[in-house]
């Protein structure tokens, strides 16, 4: 008998950080395996690149701050920022600029906040808005998906343009790059052009399906599905992907019954650009997420707000990386008023 | 005489509570493995008489009780060992016969390994009691003051493991609501059930004595779905009693429904307001033990000197419930439980979920004691302490709080210190039950973290406090000060005026008077010199002469008037 000290409660359910992290690298998987089939090699690569700096970053200021290394890396949360990381970004996009968003991500919007559980802000798209900021004309890299064109960029000439910036005889840059469906409703809706012209467009219509653009809805479906089964997992908590999908599903709604000619239906924001990774991939970070349940609500109606906002009248393509750093610094005024009455206190008043 | 007089039974209460047996829920709280076949295999054993018996005087919420028993000293089966006059509080008695031996610090159990004074008694095995007379049957006639003496006076607490002195829980009457707590939600633990199981009749009976003393008009017995037997067997004993008062509410297995306060809001529905008791809500709740106990002292004048402690968990090699005397050793207990197995590991005090683990074996089992939980090291995983993952904020905590708080928040201020900020999270609403840390996926050890908090606050208020008093004596001296110096100088004041008085020196208003009749005196003369001014006649047509002469009387005067002016 060895009369062991210890505290109570002496049982707990044994759950774990690593099991929660890697369910969600699981639930990416499909919507990644998705985005590779619909956009070629770029993905992939990006996906290296970011993964391998992420976790190389991580590791060196880990060392730099004297802590355990191989812990934190097998928590699986470096990888979650990377692979969102890669999958915002278009897939040809210079190496250099992967590179940079994920040392951004890692070093400044994560370890120097004190990592893991402190970032205020979602370090992904901390990375990402970095490089958007700062290169725009790269992050127009994106390439018409399979489906709108025959055949994928070979593998040889996706590594060259992304590594060197060689492109493939007689092309230019953009020969081998095209908007995204949403980039290009919005160029033309600008140029006075109405929906429906664009979905007929000899060039850009090819980019549209019948719900939102070829392969978008495809990885957007993915996600959902992926998600909804994080959600059974209780890997993630329900209410800000709901409270984000109906907010935005209604603002877009209202939009498009108005003017059906220049706002594009809510189907289509739904399964366009980054809606349904934000929904429960990135929105649903929850340590920079809100954490009462009413204020989870208040965080998923401010994202889809700004997301729509940003979408419709903004300057850039999508707006899901500022919604979410927006709202990320809300987050510590709703954590404050948004506390639920305890227990008695309802009597009270 | 109204004292006497019992509530109409069955009749309706204020709560709705008998049109509706729809439970409700409180927030959050846990589906937990239970474990609970381990110990009730068996019936409730007696346990074998010891040679000494360590009696701590307090055991008990409140204040300590006095020692009135001397060293040497021989003492009865049931004789009282330590009184008390304060009002929450306790006595203890001997549960054995036999003979003082010691009064002194000797190690009870306590989270901290603490020694507080005890009486040692050694058991002369003659097992003489004091002189019994017990009131029985007769307590329908008495009124609640004197019930609540008897209760008082048997050194009866709350036997669910709070230990609060029971006479002062039952000093509101015309409560409509008697919930009696079978609940037990702790896993492991079944002495409860197997009390149940056992002496229903007993419990009914304490029950109805509860009843009869704060005039309840019904008693609802909760007890969760998975304790069939004792459902049965409590059902019986209500057929036998065929009154009406009692019912039995069967609420579904979930940790913690046997906490008040939860199992309060399930059965009514409400939840206690903040500062409040039960009985505000118009409800009291008893454990069923302390139902027994109660029995016990009315029917056969018996005080508290055992009660059935569950001895149970994979440490030990046949877990059963023993009636155990108050006093005994753990170690004594656990020998008659076939010993440790050989990986045992821990020991805990009450159930997994809210006990505390004790560093020894040579403590007696105090009225508090329900459980003695010894384990394997693989059957438990207390949070580790040193190396935790950092709280990523997932709210697992939050969904399974029955306190509705926030308790990752809590953790954020309580583990940098913030205790100020920890407190308006609601900090002291926290019940520590365990749940936070249970579904922790950073294995944080929450509770410890609250823990140490509110003990740091409480400190800090004891502080403040101290520098308060301080302050406001300072403050009473100054102001002392500030009056004794006006008084002088008022004193002072008044001495001066009586001296000027005295001198004849003329008062500031005499002086504003006396200007007042100069100015006047002035203005008349001005207007009299106005009125009386001589104009010149005849000066309109002059000879020179004439202006010569007015030209040289005019310098004459003139210079007589600088004559008169130097």
């Amino acid at each position: 008998m060895l009369f062991r000290k210890a505290s109570s409660p002496f049982i707990n359910a044994q759950a774990n950080v690593h099991s929660i992290m890697y369910q969600v690298l699981y639930a990416l998987i499909p919507g990644t395996l998705a985005a590779i089939y619909f956009f070629g090699w770029g993905v992939l690569i990006n996906l290296l690149i970011a993964a391998s700096i992420c976790l190389l970053s991580e590791a060196l200021v880990l060392k730099l701050r004297d802590r355990a290394i191989e812990a934190s890396l097998k928590d699986g949360s470096a990888l979650i920022t990377a692979c969102l990381l890669a999958l915002a970004l278009p897939p040809l996009v210079p190496w250099w600029l992967t590179v940079i968003a994920s040392i951004f991500a890692i070093v400044i919007a994560k370890q120097l906040y004190g990592g893991l559980g402190f970032n205020l802000f979602n370090p992904a798209m901390v990375g990402y808005i970095v490089v958007m900021i700062s290169f725009p004309r790269e992050m127009t890299f994106w390439v018409a998906p399979l489906g709108a064109v025959d055949h994928w960029l070979s593998f040889s000439d996706t590594f060259s343009i992304i590594f060197s910036g060689t492109l493939p005889d007689q092309s230019s840059i953009d020969s081998v790059t095209m908007a995204t469906p949403m980039d290009t409703l919005k160029t033309q809706i600008g140029l006075e052009n109405d929906i429906e012209s664009t979905r007929n467009h000899k060039v850009y219509g090819a980019l549209f399906s019948n719900i939102s653009g070829k392969g978008w809805q495809w990885i957007n479906l993915l996600f959902l599905i992926s998600g909804l089964w994080m959600i059974k997992q209780k890997v993630i908590d329900w209410r800000i992907p709901v409270s984000f999908l109906i907010t935005l599903l209604l603002i877009a709604n209202l939009f498009a019954v108005s003017d059906y000619a220049t706002y594009p239906s809510a189907f289509f924001h739904l399964f366009s650009g980054g809606t349904m990774l934000c929904a429960f991939f990135i929105a649903t970070d929850p340590i920079s997420a809100s954490t009462t349940p009413r204020g989870r609500w208040i965080y998923g109606i401010g994202i889809a707000v700004l997301v729509y906002a940003i979408r419709t009248w903004g300057g850039y393509p999508d707006g899901i990386a500022f919604a979410i750093v927006l709202m990320n610094m809300a987050v510590p005024l709703l954590d404050y008023y948004t506390q639920p009455k305890t227990y008695g206190k309802s009597e009270v008043e | 005489m109204a004292d006497t007089q019992r509530r109409p039974r069955g009749a309706k209460g204020k709560l709705g509570l008998m049109e509706s047996t729809k439970l409700k829920h409180f927030h959050g709280g846990l589906h937990l493995d239970y474990h609970k076949d381990i110990s009730r295999q068996t019936a409730i054993a007696a346990c074998l008489p010891q040679t000494r018996y360590v009696i701590p005087v307090q055991q008990h919420i409140g204040a300590a009780g006095k020692v009135i028993v001397e060293i040497g000293q021989r003492v009865l089966k049931g004789q009282m060992l330590a009184t008390t006059k304060k009002l929450i509080s306790a006595p203890v008695h001997s549960p054995v016969s036999g003979t003082v031996v010691e009064i002194t610090k000797h190690a009870v159990p306590h989270p901290s390994g603490l020694e507080a004074d005890c009486i040692i008694i050694e058991n002369d095995f003659q097992d003489k009691w004091v002189e019994r007379k017990p009131v029985a049957q007769n307590y329908h006639q008495m009124n609640s003051h004197d019930l609540r003496t008897i209760v008082r006076d048997a050194g009866i607490v709350g036997l669910g493991g709070a230990v609060f002195p029971t006479a002062i829980k039952q000093t509101e009457i015309n409560i409509n609501t008697l919930i009696l707590n079978g609940v037990e939600c702790e896993p492991y633990i079944t002495c409860d059930d197997k009390l149940m199981q056992e002496r229903a009749r007993e419990i009914i009976s304490g029950a109805d004595i509860i009843g009869h003393i704060i005039k309840a008009r019904q008693c609802i017995i909760a007890i969760e779905d998975n304790k069939p037997e004792a459902i049965a067997a409590m059902q019986v004993a209500i057929d036998e009693d065929n009154t009406g008062f009692f019912r039995i509410q069967v609420i579904p297995t979930l940790y913690p429904s046997g906490s008040e306060k939860q199992l309060i809001q399930i059965i009514t529905g409400k939840e206690v307001p903040i500062n409040s008791l039960p009985a505000d809500i118009d409800t009291l709740c008893q454990n069923v033990g302390t139902a027994y106990a109660i029995h016990q002292a009315v029917f056969k004048d018996e005080p508290l000197i055992s009660r059935i402690v569950t001895i149970t968990g994979k440490g030990i090699k046949q877990p059963q419930n023993l009636e155990v005397p108050i006093g005994t050793y753990i170690s004594d207990c656990i020998e008659q439980c076939g010993g440790y197995s050989d990986d045992a590991s821990c020991m805990i005090m009450g159930g997994p979920m809210m006990g505390y683990s004790i560093n020894s074996d040579q403590l007696p089992v105090v009225k508090a004691c329900n459980c003695l939980l010894v384990t394997t090291s693989d059957e438990i995983h207390p949070a580790n302490t040193e190396a935790h993952m950092p709280c990523i904020r997932c709210g697992r905590c939050v969904d399974v709080c029955p306190a509705k708080l926030l308790p990752q928040q809590l953790y954020w201020y309580a583990s940098t210190n913030n205790s100020e900020r920890a407190a308006e999270y609601h900090l002291f609403d926290c019940i520590e039950c365990g749940c936070c840390s249970y579904v922790c996926p950073s294995q944080i050890p929450l509770v410890q973290y609250y823990r140490s908090a509110k003990s740091e606050i409480w400190a800090l208020e004891a502080d403040r406090k101290k520098s308060d008093a301080a302050r406001q004596r300072h403050e009473a001296r100054q102001f002392r000060l500030e009056q004794q110096k006006q008084e002088r100088e008022e004193k002072l004041r008044k001495k001066r005026e009586m001296l000027n008085k005295k001198k004849g020196k003329p008062e500031e208003n005499e002086i504003d008077a006396k200007k007042a009749a100069i100015a006047e005196a002035l203005a008349r003369v001005k207007k009299k010199k106005e009125t009386q001014a001589i104009t010149p006649k005849n000066t309109d047509h002059l000879s020179a002469e004439q202006e010569r002469q007015i030209k040289e009387a005019d310098q004459r005067r003139k210079a007589m008037k600088e004559e008169n002016n130097e």
